[in-house]
């Protein structure tokens, strides 16, 4: 009757195979914060699978032995209230292993939080990341360009993502740099990364948003320092300035493949105000929360959310554009594909 | 009016849905009308205020909102059982998983575990009926006709598309401008309200109308898992109350809470939803904790171990579970110090669960136990619910959870642990109990065949989800490219989702074969049971006992048995019982129209059956039925039937 100790050594296979394994993105950091929550994440499993294997042998050993069979038949267990000391044990016990996590966590949050200890002195390169219906803006202010649908930085650079969205909630997202957070219309998240080795990493919305959700996925590019400073300079002398209509236009597509240009649409159409700032003004009691509301409202007006295109939301036409090839993959620069 | 929005296009599925709910809509009224069943339905059921019959209909819904829920699962691991499957598309695919959960949670864990109490709790607690019968009537067809207003959506106009949790701006008008988050919001609020009610209900029934010598701290653990359910409910619905006709506002009227301009929140909607939607996870988990505490003692013949320390864990859970709705949404950006606090609070709540773990171990030590079908699902709880609780709290971990946040690691997660801890448990209880209410057991071969193809299958289907997640699949996608290699591992998912439904084809399977085949049970004892239910006759007649048992201990009858403590003292006289009403079904029934007219903006039918409730409500409200007597005659007869003796 007892199959579940084949069962229990299954996953206990399973779950040793998990380090070992290279195409488990969470668990193959490339940078200190992705690298700070991979080893959070794999103690928290080690500490879990002793939990699992305390209850398991109980069980097992419960089990086996107190069955019904033959020989205690007629057997009429005792009453047993309890055993206070029994009880406090798996009251104390997990309230340590509560704590020991507590720490780690309140730590390792605080750390990722924060500019990586290695990266500490250096002034981090600001990006920013905005999302429309299924693509992603990445702003460079101190270079003055502008991406979609794929980001460049440097390797061993404290990179700083500013992430706000001009439509749904989405949550930008790159396994091996760091963890997601959400990108939404009205305040901007920060996200600290920096990346130890180049190389070409996946990054997604992992927050759902709609029909093309499955789509929204960019290219992290990182570059050593030289061919970085020459990308933007390239950038700089080839690529378009983006104009308020141009972006305009861009906000109403849906799908787009990767797009360059010599100017951000930070200068016409700011981000929602940063959160951290908001925190700030607070503590100083400066601003009670009517003003900091009005706050908002100001960044609303300037800050218009884009018209779902009618054409496609309103029918019940399944959008062709979707069975195309992802727009996310290496498609030639300044091609686009309007969906309508 | 514009029929257009009625209709949905262009689905061979949808279409394949509608005829065959058209067909089964036919073939029952022609079934009933020719076999003469419209009467019988009608005086026996749709009037009842029986809880039996009230607990009866909710769970025979539960089960077909359960298949329900379960074909749309399967359609979704078909669609991503492979790269790009062209199964489904993207709309459709997320309608699907919208409803999925939604059905599952709403209409299917929480009707089944209301179901169960229904029967159950008033015969626990020595009881006659509960405290509001009519009230009752009013809960149960309240959730029918919002279950029902859902699944119709599918149909007529379109099913909600921007997730269960339907975040804001996304299910705005302006994202998802369809009539299916006007569902959303209608029949969740329609259902919710009847659930509310029922949160009353039991509250006062279980505190006032326990038999003589129950004091609180003898009654049985699942009458203790209910009442602290309930009170969860009485505080965490209003919320979901408020938080809906938000939504409604914001949908049909114009107003801006949740949107992006004019000051609205996108995040003051996830707040309220979890607010609300955390708690509603320990309104279906703690039922299921209190039907494993009565198997568990009843199939090892030993009283619960640390019963004490079982009710304090399930009443600091309880507190617990209003501390840590914000660990759904970590990654807002609320900074370092806030995801810290619910951190603490979130893994804090794997202690109480823990205790709970333990105790049941250490009462299965010492006794003697049998592999009934019902403990054998019991048994199976135990070490996959554990694997669901240790990836809680590394879930819990904010830091890490920046990783795991809306990923297939998460969908792993609350399957293992909404799977064996709700819906094992009242499959558990569905089995443990049906002998009670129909007078004959389920087949314990078949009963066995369907568990290990569900238990085994369930891992097969949920296990790699974990390690999908870890590789960065995220939730809610309909496709993905072959280069992810997330391929091998969903279709492994398919196939364990192939065997789940086999099992649960065999469970069906079972009932059937059991209704024709099985002997009936002479006794209305058929476990030896330790609990009150058991002390009464199987059926159940109508007034549950001829007379009001008396408890001096915790486990009532099985004392009766072991040490001969008279349960029944005193004669039997005559009992009084509500009578049964119509009204509540149809105030169910109208509130379907003024849901219905209201998704679609229909207001004159809108204002009519608005208008209808009112007067509906005026009407229950001053009737002066005040119910009948059985005479004492004619219950000392209904006994001697029963049980084929002199009482």
């Amino acid at each position: 009757m007892n199959k579940k100790g084949p069962l229990f050594a299954f996953f206990l296979s399973l779950v040793l195979l998990l380090p070992g394994c290279s195409s488990i993105a969470v668990l193959n950091p490339k940078g200190p914060a992705a690298r700070t929550l991979s080893d959070t994440i794999v103690l928290s499993i080690l500490v879990m699978l002793g939990v699992l294997a305390v209850v398991y042998i109980l069980y097992i050993f419960v089990l086996v032995k107190y069955r019904a069979k033959k020989s205690n038949e007629g057997y009429i267990p005792e009453h047993e209230e309890g055993n206070k000391w029994l009880e406090a044990i798996w009251i104390i016990i997990p309230i340590i292993i509560v704590a020991f996590l507590s720490v780690v966590t309140v730590k390792t949050t605080n750390e990722v939080e924060n500019v990586a200890e290695e990266y500490k002195d250096q002034k981090p390169l600001v990006i920013y990341a905005s999302s429309s219906n299924w693509k992603w803006h990445f702003s460079y202010p101190e270079e003055g360009i502008e991406t979609v649908n794929y980001v460049n930085m440097p390797v061993h650079r404290a990179v700083e993502f500013r992430m706000y969205s001009f439509g749904t909630i989405t949550s930008l997202w790159i396994p091996q740099l760091a963890g997601q957070k959400y990108a939404m219309s009205d305040m901007l998240t920060t996200l600290h990364l920096s990346a130890d080795t180049e190389g070409s990493y996946i990054g997604k919305n992992a927050n759902f948003s709609g029909k093309g959700f499955a789509h929204m996925e960019f290219e992290a590019l990182v570059l050593s320092n030289e061919q970085y400073d020459e990308w933007v300079k390239e950038v700089k002398d080839t690529a378009e300035p983006l104009t308020e209509d141009t972006f305009k236009d861009l906000l109403a597509i849906e799908h787009i493949g990767r797009k360059t240009f010599s100017s951000t649409h930070l200068t016409f159409s700011p981000p929602p105000m940063d959160h951290s700032e908001m925190d700030r003004d607070q503590d100083h009691d400066q601003m009670d929360m009517d003003n900091g509301n009005m706050e908002h409202q100001d960044n609303k007006e300037i800050h218009p959310s884009p018209e779902p295109s009618a054409e496609t939301e309103f029918d019940g036409e399944p959008n062709p554009e979707l069975d195309q090839p992802l727009p996310s993959s290496p498609v030639e620069e300044h091609t686009s594909h309007n969906s309508k | 009016m514009d029929l257009e929005r009625f209709k949905v296009h262009g689905e061979p599925l949808i279409y394949g849905a509608m005829i065959s709910i058209a067909l089964a809509t036919i073939g029952i009224i022609i079934g009933l009308t020719y076999f003469k069943k419209w009467g019988y339905l009608w005086r026996e059921w749709l009037t009842t205020v029986d809880h039996k019959r009230i607990g009866v209909m909710y769970i025979l819904a539960a089960l077909l909102m359960l298949f329900r829920g379960g074909i749309d699962a399967m359609m979704m691991r078909l669609q991503t059982a492979a790269p790009e499957l062209k199964f489904l598309d993207a709309q459709h695919y997320n309608e699907v998983f919208t409803t999925h959960g939604l059905i599952m949670i709403l209409f299917m864990a929480m009707p089944f575990i209301i179901g169960l109490m229904n029967v159950i709790i008033p015969l626990q607690i020595g009881a006659r009926d509960v405290a509001f019968p009519r009230l009752n009537a009013v809960s149960f067809w309240l959730f029918f006709f919002g279950a029902m207003l859902l699944n119709i959506s599918f149909v007529i106009g379109g099913s909600p598309d921007a997730g269960w949790s339907a975040y804001f701006p996304l299910a705005s008008l302006e994202f998802s401008p369809t009539v299916g988050n006007n569902y959303y919001s209608l029949a969740l609020q329609i259902s919710g309200i009847g659930t509310l009610i029922t949160g009353v209900n039991f509250i006062v029934t279980i505190l006032k109308m326990r038999a003589p010598g129950m004091t609180l701290m003898k009654m049985p653990m699942f009458t203790w898992s209910v009442l602290i359910t309930n009170i969860i409910i009485v505080f965490a619905f209003p919320v979901l109350t408020v938080a809906l006709a938000l939504m409604m506002f914001d949908r049909l009227f114009g107003s801006q809470f949740f949107t992006m301009a004019n000051g609205g929140m996108d995040m003051l909607w996830a707040n309220l939803f979890w607010v609300w939607g955390h708690p509603e996870v320990y309104i279906v988990i703690l039922p299921a904790f209190g039907i494993y505490s009565e198997i568990i003692a009843t199939f090892s013949k030993k009283n619960l171990y640390g019963y004490t320390s079982m009710v304090f864990s399930m009443l600091i859970i309880s507190v617990l579970s209003f501390l840590v709705w914000a660990h759904h949404f970590y990654t807002m950006g609320q900074g370092a110090m806030v995801n810290s606090f619910f951190s603490i609070t979130t893994m804090a709540i794997a202690v109480p669960t823990g205790v709970k773990i333990f105790n049941w171990l250490f009462t299965l030590r010492k006794g003697r136990i049998t592999f009934t079908t019902p403990m054998l699902y019991t048994l199976a709880f135990i070490p996959i619910f554990t694997i669901g609780g240790v990836t809680g709290v590394m879930l819990a971990m904010a830091s890490a959870d920046y990783q795991y946040h809306n990923t297939m690691f998460l969908v792993a997660h609350f399957h293992y642990v909404l799977i064996p801890g709700a819906v094992f448990a009242v499959i558990a209880g569905f089995h443990y109990w049906f002998p009670k209410v129909f007078g004959f057991r389920l087949n314990d071969r078949l009963g066995r065949h369907a568990f290990w193809w569900i238990a085994i299958s369930f891992n097969v289907t949920f296990f790699p989800l974990f390690f999908l997640g870890l590789m960065g699949m995220t939730r809610r996608t309909y496709t993905y490219s072959a280069e992810t290699g997330y391929g091998p591992l969903n279709m492994l998912s398919f196939a364990g989702a192939v065997g789940l439904s086999i099992g649960f084809l065999i469970l069906v399977y079972n009932i059937y074969w059991s209704t024709r085949y099985m002997p009936k049970d002479t006794n209305g004892d058929p476990w030896d049971g330790r609990t009150l239910e058991w002390a009464t006759n199987s059926p159940i007649p109508a007034y549950n006992f001829a007379i009001v048992p008396k408890v001096e201990t915790r486990d009532a009858f099985w004392s009766a048995k072991q040490d001969n403590i008279p349960l029944y003292e005193g004669n039997i006289t005559k009992i009084h019982m509500p009578s049964n009403t119509g009204k509540p079904f149809i105030l169910g029934v109208i509130f379907f129209v003024f849901g219905f007219s209201l998704v679609f903006s229909l207001w004159i039918p809108a204002i009519l059956s608005g208008i209808g409730i009112l007067i509906v409500l005026a009407t229950m409200s001053f009737d002066r039925d005040h119910g009948f007597y059985i005479p004492a005659e004619e219950v000392i007869a209904t006994e001697k039937k029963l049980r084929g003796e002199t009482v």
